[in-house]
């Protein structure tokens, strides 16, 4: 797989030159290749929303760059536009966000600002609401008299209605009730099914992590500290609780087995994993 | 003896328009019956729109039913000229920290409250040291709240409630915004101040790990009491609490699978380390 997005050297500063001069981003250098799911976790004030922003060129690094398919996203300002429309960036809470007077208008108007026809505008609103799973009646009512789990998808529609290569989501399921969320990351994944999209998914649980991405990037005080698939990164528990980041209950679970001399696989992530390799073991000794 | 209770409590939200029409008028809450004891610590669970965030500005009397009473230690939300009091008994401390906090020092902040009050200065002074030391953020008494991680900021917050003193305090989804050791060190000083201070809780959430601890767990659905128990009680039943689009611990979901294979298992277990205690003691 090809290097779509690349980060070299990337740093942040808030308010420098001044005396609340802050290092939110330090030396981060990464690579994301076309169709990854890649989870992002780190304690609040890590710097998770910062290099997300800076990776569809709504902040300028301080230092460093950001490469799109080996452009410099930074390099000429006038095709920013188009990277924005490339990489499309969910914030926290998106559904605060929501300003038009129908839902429909809300999604179409990444879209419109495109400069995409009317027909295809519709269509496009037509696939994004689907891939968001709202249902199409909700489409010509206002977007405040949704609940908040339909208002959270319709702000998701609006990203995903410009079809971006690149979906970034800061923290989606934030709120959201055990159902909403099920719901909500089976979407993502649909979203990037379809057409092999990349995904970047921020959250602060290790669960919804667990289950959809690829490889985990974690970040600790503005560093990029790991940077690899979803199994090692969940096996090195130590160190993530030394971060205040946790590892999935099951992962937890497991690996405490393991350890105990139970034979199951290194970073279990799921609990249908663990339940059918404990099932096996519990055949194979007649136990069940 | 019951401290809060509410009996068949009703609400609706108004539309905005003149005409209500009344056979579009859903109920939010619809006859509800749930009670609190002095000192127990309750879990409220359900999916978004069960009810459970209007249920809680119920309790001390944001909102008022539109059906059906709620009592606070023995009083009527309804009686306007003891809001005072009951808002000093029963205090709410809600999702997001950003929106609570007031001042731009921690423990200014937390004086807010008791100097709305009308508390003397002294006595001001002894209760937001003690409130800060009971959430562990008396360290942080003089730093800028803005600069604190988002568990310390709800800690702060709980404290700015306690520092008014009151016999119960609800907390609606608390921990939403958290990372994983932000929700730990809320979770965690809720429990203590139950514990060791006989605060009554009521802590309504969408995470199930954190209910764990509680005496009680009510589920809503649809502004109604579907069930309610010890977590033990609750959890076990992995199906039931699956249908309501809620999620057990992993532990639990585990466990509940290999049982339903044919593993003979007494008592799911509800945390990691009910667990692994268990599954040691089958598979070595």
């Amino acid at each position: 797989m090809s290097t779509l997005l690349r980060c070299d050297n990337l740093c942040f500063t808030y308010g420098k030159g001044t005396p609340f001069e802050k290092d939110a981003v330090k030396n981060v250098s990464l690579d994301i290749r076309k169709g990854e799911v890649i989870g992002v976790i780190g304690h609040t004030g890590s710097g998770k929303s910062t290099l997300m922003q800076m990776l569809n060129g709504l902040i300028k690094p301080t230092s460093g760059a950001v490469y799109l398919e080996d452009a410099d996203i930074n390099a000429d300002k006038s095709k920013l536009r188009d990277v924005r429309f490339r990489v499309g960036l969910v914030f926290q809470y998106p559904e605060n966000q929501l300003f038009e007077e129908t839902v429909r208008k809300d999604i179409s108007f990444g879209p419109r600002n495109m400069g995409l026809p009317e027909d295809a505008i519709k269509e496009r609103v037509k696939r994004a609401a689907e891939f968001a799973g709202l249902k199409s009646e909700l489409l010509d009512r206002s977007p405040f008299d949704l609940s908040g789990g339909e208002k959270r998808r319709a702000a998701i529609a609006g990203v995903i209605a410009m079809d971006p290569e690149i979906l970034i989501l800061d923290e989606p399921t934030a709120g959201l009730d055990p159902m909403g969320r099920d719901v909500l990351l089976s979407q993502i994944e649909a979203y990037h099914n379809a057409r092999n999209n990349t995904v970047l998914l921020v959250s602060h649980s290790m669960e919804d992590i667990a289950s959809i991405a690829d490889r985990v990037l974690v970040m600790n005080k503005g560093e990029c500290v790991m940077f690899d698939t979803t199994q090692s990164v969940f096996s090195r528990s130590a160190e993530l609780e030394a971060m205040g980041l946790r590892v999935p209950q099951i992962t937890k679970i497991t690996t405490e087995l393991r350890k105990r001399g139970v034979p199951l696989s290194e970073g279990i992530l799921t609990v249908e994993q663990a339940f059918d390799e404990i099932r096996a073991i519990l055949k194979k000794e007649g136990r069940i | 003896m019951e401290f809060i209770k509410t009996e068949n409590l009703s609400f609706y939200y108004e539309s905005e328009e003149d005409e209500i029409q009344f056979d579009t008028v859903q109920n939010v809450l619809d006859g509800v019956c749930f009670s609190v004891k002095r000192g127990e610590f309750v879990a409220v669970i359900g999916h978004n729109g069960s009810g459970k965030s209007t249920l809680s500005k119920h309790l001390n009397a944001i909102l008022l039913p539109t059906g059906g009473k709620v009592y606070v230690d023995g009083t009527d939300t309804q009686e306007e000229d003891k809001l005072y009091d009951i808002r000093r008994k029963v205090g709410l401390v809600l999702q997001n920290p950003d929106n609570q906090l007031v001042a731009s020092i921690v423990e200014e902040d937390v004086a807010f409250g008791p100097e709305n009050m009308g508390v003397e200065p002294e006595e001001i002074r002894r209760r937001v040291d003690k409130a800060l030391k009971a959430v562990d953020m008396y360290e942080y008494r003089l730093h800028a709240p803005h600069k604190l991680s988002g568990g310390q900021k709800q800690r702060i917050a709980i404290a700015g409630i306690l520092a008014m003193e009151p016999d119960c305090i609800v907390l609606d989804e608390p921990t939403a915004m958290l990372d994983p050791k932000g929700r730990e060190e809320v979770i965690s000083a809720i429990t203590r101040l139950n514990r060791e201070q006989g605060i009554t809780v009521v802590l309504i959430t969408h995470n199930m790990e954190e209910t764990v601890d509680c005496h009680r767990v009510v589920v809503m659905d649809k502004g109604r009491i579907l069930r309610e128990g010890t977590p033990r009680e609750v959890f076990s039943q992995v199906e039931f609490i699956r249908r309501h689009r809620l999620d057990v611990p992993q532990a639990t979901e585990l466990c509940a699978k290999l049982q339903a294979s044919g593993l003979k298992i007494d008592k799911l277990p509800l945390d990691a380390k009910e667990c692994i205690d268990l599954l040691s003691e089958v598979l070595i």
